[in-house]
This record gives C-alpha cells, structure tokens and sequence, in this order.
C-alpha cells in the first residue's frame, strides 16, 4: 500500500518550493541573493525545481566584497553563469573601496562597508521589492524567531518587535513603494538537512567544502588561508600548508578553516556530525559586540 | 538520538540512509510565565546532542549572567533569543527551534505564556500537529492553562500531551498528578480535542523528557520524547478531498503551459478528470511535472506543476478540483477570527482577506459574539480587540473557494491584512454555516449552544410510569475495550439476561453503528470521536424512552469517554472496561485485524492499539481472558443494582 506520507526532507523541499513560488506570483520585482555557499546551492536547486521546465523568473544577486575567495568567485561565474544560464548581477561598493578598509584589521567595518552598505544601496539601486536569502533559523539564536516572509523598511531594516504575524502557509506579501520582504525558503532547514539534501540531490558545491592540501596561518585560533598576496603576515605567523576544508564561506581573511580529512560529502557530514562547535564558529563577526553580533547586524540591514 | 548514534563513525552511508526516511513532526509548547517551558525545550535540545560545545559554552557563561539556577547550568537559556528580550528575562515572541532523532525532526514553535499573546500562541499553533501544555505540579490547572487548550483547539491541533512539571517538588507523588490530569479532563471534555495524553516530568532533571524516571515508578507510560516521536499522525491530513490551489503559470515556451501549486489536501493522477474554478470547465490531468521526472499520482503537501488536456483558461487565485468533490464556492461565510493588531477590528471597514492564493476585498458584516479565552463565555460585542476571538459574518468582493477549517485547513483559513498599514491585523477560521451537515467534531460543541432538548419534557408517557412498568431507571453502561476483549459478546449476554427478568434494555453495537447511522465516518481520531457523539445521542433517546442501553465501543479516549457521559448525565453512566491478553484477543479476532496492523496495513488500528487509554476510574474491570461469560454477566447485573438502575 502507498502510504502518503513524505519524508521531512521531502516535506521541507515542498514547503520551499510553495515559497518561492508565492514570491514570483506576488512581488513585482523579486532577486534571489546569492552567496556562493552551500545555502545558496540549495536555494538555487529549489528555485530550479520550482520552475521546471522553466526558468526561476528572477536574477540573482551578488555582493562581492572583493575578499571572497578566488575559488568562490570561480565557481559562481562557471556554475552558476555559464551552466545554469543564470542571470547574475554582481555588485561591488566601488565608493567604499576606495576606503581601503583591510578585513583583517577591522573586520566590523568591512562587514558594514563592504556588504552591508553595498547590499541596501543596490536593492534601492535596481527597485527589488522581494530579496530572497538563505539564512536558517537554526543558525544563529536571534534568527529563531525570524519570519519566512520578513518585512523591511524603506531604510532595510528590521524591527524584532514589530513582525507581522506568520500563520499556516499565508504569507503576506503587501508592500509600500521603497520597502521591501526578505524571503528566507530554508528558514525551518537545519544543518543537517542541507547537507543531506545537498547528498541526496547531488548538488555542485565550490571545492572550498573539501579538503585539501592548502597555504594558510594560525590566527584567532583557526586556519586563514592565504588566498592572495593581500593578506600581511603578522609578526610571527608563517605560512604552512595543512588538510583543511571551510565550513563557510564568506571573506578569506575572515573565515576559518578546519583540518579535516573529509574529501567527500558524507565524509563531510559525517566530520559534522561527529564535530563539537556549532558552524558559525569559523566566523569572526559574530563576536563582534558580545553575543548579540549577529542581531546587531541584522538591526542595520546585514541579512 | 541523531549525534550520538554510534552509526555516525562506523557507517557513514548506513546513517544517512537511516535518516534519509525521518518524518517531520511540528509541535506547539505552551505554558504560563515559569511552568518550565524554555527548561523543557532547552532539556529536549541539550538531551537530543543538539547543542555544540561553543553554544554550551556560552550558555555555560551566560547562566552565571541571567541563569535563574544559582549560576548552575539553566537548561532554559537555550532558548532565549533576542537581547532586548533577555534583558527582561522573559520571551515575548514566536520562536522556532529544531531538534532531530533517529526516528524524526522536530520543528517547535516556542511561544510564550504571557496573558496578552494570544495572537502569537495562534501563530505557533497555526502549523503545530501536537501541543505540549505544560502545568506546573504546584499549580495545577490555570486559567492560563484553559486558555492555552482553548486556542489548541480552535486551530485544530489533534494530539495534546499534557506534562505536569516541576514533579520533583512535589514529592512525584501519583496522587497530585492524578488530581491534576482530572482536573484538566473535567474541563477539556468541554472543548474539541481529540486526543489528550498526560506524562508527569521534571524538566530541570530530566526525569521522563527522554528517559523514564527512576523517581516515578507509578508512571508506566511513554516518557515524553518516545510519545512525539511515535505518535501517529498519518490520519491528521486530508486525503479525500483534492484541492489545488493554482499558485503560478507557468509559460517557458509556447508548448508549454503548467500550472504551479502546492495540494493542498486530497490525491491526484495522471489521467484524472477535473474542474477548474470559478469557470467550472472541465479537462483533464494529463501531466504531473516535476524536475525530478513526470509523476503517476501526486498528494499534499506536494509542490507540482500540472498540465491539463485542453486549452482552458485557469490563472493564479483559481482552483483545480474533482468535478465530484467541489468545496463551497461563494462571498459569504462565518469564521472564528483571532485579532492581532492593536487597532480594533471594526464591521464594516473594508481589508484585504488572503486565502489560499485569492486575495480579495472584503469586510466584516457583524460581529455575532465574542468568545472569553478564560471562561469560554460567548457574548455580543461591538468590536474586536488585540488578542480577542470572536465568531464573524464576512462578504468578500470575488468568490473564494473554501471548506470548514475543521474539515481542511489549508483551504478554510485565511488572514486578514490592513489596507492602509499593510499589516497582518487578523487570522480567521472558516465555520460551516448550516451546522446540520458536515461539521463532525465541532458537533460536541453545538450541545452547549443549543438549548439541549429535553426530550422527556414532552413524553406522554412519564418516566415514573415507565421506571413502574420495567423495574429499572434508564442508564447507559458503555463497555469499552480493545478489538477482540469481547465486547459484543458480553453486551448481547447481559441484554439476553435482562431481557429474561423482563427489563427492557437495548444494545448499541459499535460496529453496527458504523454500517448504519455512522457509515460516513472512518477512523480517524475525530471520526471515532464523532462516531461516538451520535451514539451517546441515541443512547440518550433510548433512556430517555425508559430502556437500559448497552454500548460496546472501542472508545479509546478517556476525553471523549467523559463527554458520552456528559451526554447522557453522569448520573446514568457507567463505564465497563473490558481487557484480555494479546493472545486471547487475537484468537477471537475473526476478521484479522490484529494481523493486519502488525503487517503495517491497519495503521488506524495499530494507532489505537499503541494509544487505547484505559479509564481513570471505571466502575468495573473485567478481564474476559480469565473471567467466565457468565461471571463477568452476574457481576455488570450487580453494578446496575448496586447503582440502583435495577429497581425490583
Ligand atoms: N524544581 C524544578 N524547577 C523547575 C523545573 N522546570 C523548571 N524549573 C524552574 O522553574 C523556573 C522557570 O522555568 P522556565 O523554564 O524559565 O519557565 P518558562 O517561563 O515557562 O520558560 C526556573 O527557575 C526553572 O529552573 C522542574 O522540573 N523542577
């Protein structure tokens, strides 16, 4: 007998699918943020299944912070460009580049020039009124109680006490001119679910995952990898070449990698698994402003 | 539990496997200010391995700060969530958090326990299939704890597991747990719900959240977690009725035309023969498209793109259905709306109203009552306040297509959205109109409404005279009992005795009932509640004309068991629980039913097997396995005259 049930990756699949559906019915002028990270690739996925056998009926969007990793940009433009066909807007903060913020020296100014400012000026720039992103709600305690469809003003930011309720599978989708919705498909995604789901669907992901022999320094306590010559050694720090793979993927300078021997997906999931710090760890900004970093960022407009 | 399973570092590829089948079960926790609940969800997070060591670390340093344990680690801290909220050491909104075992991922929708946050409970209720009701062992039942049941009920969530806390200062004694499940049992037999469970805990111990306690030997049921992780919620859904809401048309091409919805309930095939609303046109299903292939047979909650055999005109807001099968179609319709916004709701201003995939215009025409969330006393009102109930007319300005909430609840809610502020001001639930057909569970509810009849008012013949005539006073005895404990037998033994001294009795047997009166109904946990409803009816009509009514039923809920008798007044009631081992009740199963639920085909009945709850405190046990037929007739014929139903 067949019985109807679907599993919870099924289901969670489902539910995705209905969102991002619900947002190019309703929403004039909606872009897909796309991060190159394995959120992303599963968000990209669901977008491609919604519209099978057509196209997501939206472009995607990057804020390229110019320290992201070479190999992140790589895979974006040949992935994500060239085999899926994709429309792709990069935007870069040419005014704020010219400040010469160094990531590794000032990480929070970086963050708020370079991604933050440079995000809000070009949804205001292209009139987007629906940004999906793909965030979960378990990755962080202020997100928990982040809405799927998550208003923001005209100034992009959110009002944690302020939300509109979020019932059944209505969303609201009522804008004024100048304000916009957050849309996050993956909200009620653990870790876990996306990496299984990524394995299951056998889902492209840059090598970054992977481990492999790379040329990093021991700083903070993790492994930076020398992506390029832009990152100064300090006094004492040398360059060694180590196993290790990212659990992110974000800045060079500010993301950590981990030595690890895992060189296939479930190799990947099973490290995780077995691992004992949460995933956000290899990041520096949120312990930026004690615990709370995170909902600071969110506060000023950062996802 | 899912990152302790040894699997993990011996076979990787096993694990995943394993864990590729995992349900998805949502549930709702509620409680009042300090009953435990961030302590519980905390203790199911840290207990389940969910948390890393960084997370531990930092809750470690922060329990030292805000913890309420004397700087002990505070399970509750897990999941306290924004700052300004924890400055205030209280939750305030709607929060999500996940945990996952073996065997399911959970989903919790952590919601707070605050007088005036009704709308946020509704929220989280809204997509929950189970609602943990906490009550503090000190405590007892609240106001706030009806309150919580209440809204449990009016969104529809079918399984409560209600978890007296906080047992370790009391003593963990039964008596006061007890004490306090009838408490909670004497008021819930007033509301709608289906399927309540009880399990006594501590959450800052631990004892009976994921292991039984060693504290409570007395308690021999399913520790907390073992219950949401077994229990079944197959039949919660609706698989009879398709509805397809059209979300998106798709057009990539000319040869191409899909229409993108997610099922909102029912089943659909390739090949089926459909409707297309408002237009009524007829067509056909011709393809199920997915990415992943082209699909035989597709059910909800499935996200699919159909394509239809002709050119019909369908566009987003319409809706497919079976041209045998088509829900209600129309402008007008009651609801039970929640408000959520601070300014009132007023009749006769207009809103937007968004259901399914239709957004329309519309207003509330009148306000018929206002429902007290404490009391559950209805009455008039002029308007709608933040965090109020009430019962509303509405006329919407395009026909929605809808069903009762009851019935399904994708396609009989809706909420209700300001035109000017763009805010979400309300959620509603759509109620059938003419209660005469189709309401099923709310049915119960209707009997406080109405004036119950009193058919003995207008009897020409007294009951003195009819007591004189039969030596008996009407009684209703329900024997209840697993499938194969003898029900039936015993029930026809005693008519037949009591028939012999000359009384006059009547049997209603459940299983005839369902050919008949009840043929509408399967077996689900409101069908078997509804099931019961109409039968405690007739048994009420027939004690009403004198008779001594014998009622064999399944009956596995306690909750439902008490309404029968407040049907047919307590002090008419008996209630017979039948029991026999495992074996013997398979060997007079004849129909195989115990066969086909251990081969995995019988789930309702499997579900009942796991779930049956034996009566609190019935007026007799008879174990059928052991005791004669005619044993267990002479002692029921004593509980009717030591009730004092026999009168000569
Ligand atoms: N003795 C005892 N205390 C408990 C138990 N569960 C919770 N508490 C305490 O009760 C207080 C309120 O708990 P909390 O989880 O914050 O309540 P909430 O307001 O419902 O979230 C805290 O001081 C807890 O440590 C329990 O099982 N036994």
């Amino acid at each position: 007998m067949t019985s109807y049930n679907l599993t919870h990756l099924k289901q969670l699949e489902a539910e995705s699918i209905h969102v991002i559906r619900e947002v190019a019915a309703e929403f004039k002028k909606p872009v897909m943020l796309y991060s190159v990270g394995k959120d992303s690739a599963v968000m990209t996925h669901l977008a491609l299944k919604a519209f099978y056998p057509g196209r997501p009926p939206f472009p995607f969007l990057h804020v390229d912070t110019t320290w992201k990793f070479r190999e992140m940009i790589e895979f974006r433009d040949k992935y994500v460009r060239q085999e899926l066909g994709i429309e792709l807007i990069v935007n870069i903060n040419h005014e704020g580049l010219k400040l010469g913020i160094d990531p590794a020296e000032n990480s929070e100014k970086h963050t708020e020039v370079m991604k933050t400012e440079s995000l809000k000026t070009s949804l205001t720039h292209y009139g987007f009124d629906a940004a999906f992103g793909g965030a979960r709600r378990d990755e962080e305690k202020s997100r928990a109680k982040e809405r799927v469809f998550s208003f923001r003003d005209k100034f992009h930011r959110w009002d944690p006490k302020n939300q509109r309720p979020e019932l059944w599978s209505l969303y609201n989708t009522k804008v004024d001119p100048g304000e916009s919705i957050r849309v996050f498909p993956l909200s009620n995604w653990t870790e876990l679910d996306v990496w299984q789901y990524i394995y299951l669907e056998n889902i492209p992901l840059p090598d970054l995952y992977f481990a492999k022999v790379r040329p990093v320094v021991f700083r903070n306590g993790t492994w930076i990898m020398v992506n390029d010559d832009r990152l100064k050694l300090k006094p004492g720090e040398q360059i060694e070449h180590k196993m290790v793979r990212f659990r992110t993927l974000g800045c060079y300078p500010l993301t950590g990698g981990v030595e690890s021997n895992a060189t296939t997906l479930p190799e990947i999931i099973q490290e995780m698994l077995l691992t004992t710090t949460s995933e956000r760890q290899g990041r520096m900004i949120d312990k930026d402003a004690g615990g709370a970093g995170m909902e600071e960022k969110k506060k000023q407009g950062y996802f | 539990m899912s990152h302790k399973s040894d699997l993990i570092s011996q076979d990787i590829l096993a694990y995943l496997k394993q864990h590729e089948q995992k349900e998805l079960l949502r549930f709702i926790t509620c409680g009042s200010v300090d009953d435990g609940k961030s302590t519980l969800i905390g203790r199911l997070l840290y207990d389940s391995k969910m948390l890393y060591e960084d997370q531990l670390a930092q809750l470690e340093s922060e329990s030292k700060i805000h913890g309420t344990t004397g700087g002990g680690f505070d399970p509750a801290l897990v999941t306290d969530g924004l700052k300004a909220e924890r400055e205030q050491g209280i939750t305030i909104d709607v929060a999500y958090r996940y945990f996952s075992t073996a065997k399911r991922k959970f989903i919790i929708a952590d919601t707070p326990g605050h007088e005036q946050y009704t709308r946020n409970m509704a929220t989280g209720a809204s997509t929950a299939d189970l609602a943990i009701i906490l009550i503090d062992a000190r405590h007892g039942v609240l106001t706030q704890t009806k309150r919580h049941s209440f809204i449990v009920s009016l969104l529809g969530i079918r399984h409560i597991v209600v978890t007296v806390n906080k047992m370790d200062l009391k003593g963990f004694s039964e008596e006061r747990f007890e004490e306090i499940c009838n408490d909670y049992r004497n008021f819930a037999s007033r509301l709608d719900l289906p399927d309540v469970h009880f399990i006594p805990i501590s959450a800052l111990n631990g004892d009976n959240v994921v292991d039984p306690s060693p504290n409570m030997p007395w308690y021999r049921g399913s520790t907390l977690m073992n219950f949401i992780e077994t229990v079944y919620i197959g039949s919660d859904k609706n698989l009879e009725d398709f509805r397809f809401p059209v979300q998106f048309v798709s057009r990539p091409n000319l040869d191409f035309r899909g229409f993108c919805g997610t099922i909102a309930s029912g089943i659909i095939r390739r090949g089926d023969e459909i409707m297309v609303l408002p237009a009524k046109r007829l067509s056909k299903i011709k393809r199920i498209v997915t990415q992943d292939g082209d699909l035989e047979e597709a059910f909800c909650p499935q996200a699919v793109t159909v394509v239809l055999e002709d050119e019909v005109d369908c566009s987003r807001g319409d809706m497919i259905v079976r041209p045998g099968n088509v829900p209600k179609i129309g402008q007008q319709f009651d609801a039970t709306i929640v408000w959520m916004a601070t300014e009132a709701l007023i009749p006769g201003k207009t809103y937007i109203f968004k259901q399914t995939t239709l957004s329309t215009i519309g207003q509330i025409d009148s306000l018929r009552y206002r429902v007290d969330v404490n009391s559950l006393h209805r009455s008039p009102a002029p308007d709608l306040r933040l965090n109020e109930i009430g019962r509303c007319s509405i006329t919407v300005n395009q026909p929605l297509f809808f069903d009762s909430y009851r019935r399904n609840k994708t396609t009989g809610s809706f909420i209700i959205i300001d035109r000017v502020s763009n805010i979400t001001v309300g959620a509603g639930m759509i109620t059938d109109r003419d209660t005469a057909k189709g309401t099923k569970v709310a049915a119960w509810e209707q009997i406080e409404t109405s004036e119950a009849t009193d058919s003995t008012k207008v009897q020409a013949v007294s009951e003195q005279e009819r007591s004189a005539r039969y030596g008996q006073k009407p009684a209703t005895v329900l024997l209840t009992g697993l499938t194969g404990t003898g029900k039936t037998t015993i029930a026809r033994a005693v008519e037949r005795r009591l028939f012999e001294e000359g009384r006059a009795v009547a049997v209603i047997d459940g299983e005839l009932v369902r050919k008949g009166i009840n043929v509408d109904l399967g077996y689900t946990v409101e069908d078997r509640s509804e099931n019961l409803r109409r039968s405690a009816h007739l048994a009420k009509l027939l004690n009403d004309q004198g008779l001594i009514c014998l009622a064999a039923f399944v009956a596995p809920s306690e909750a439902v068991r008490l309404r029968v008798g407040e049907v047919v007044g307590r002090e008419k009631y008996a209630v017979v629980h039948l029991t026999a081992d495992l074996d013997t009740r398979r060997q007079r199963d004849n129909k195989g039913f115990y066969e086909a639920a251990e081969a995995g085909r019988l789930p309702d009945f499997a579900n009942v097997l796991a779930n049956y709850e034996s009566p609190e405190s019935p007026d007799l046990v008879l174990d059928t396995g052991s005791e004669s037929l005619s044993d267990c007739v002479d002692k029921i014929v004593e509980l009717l005259r030591s009730k004092g139903f026999l009168t000569r």
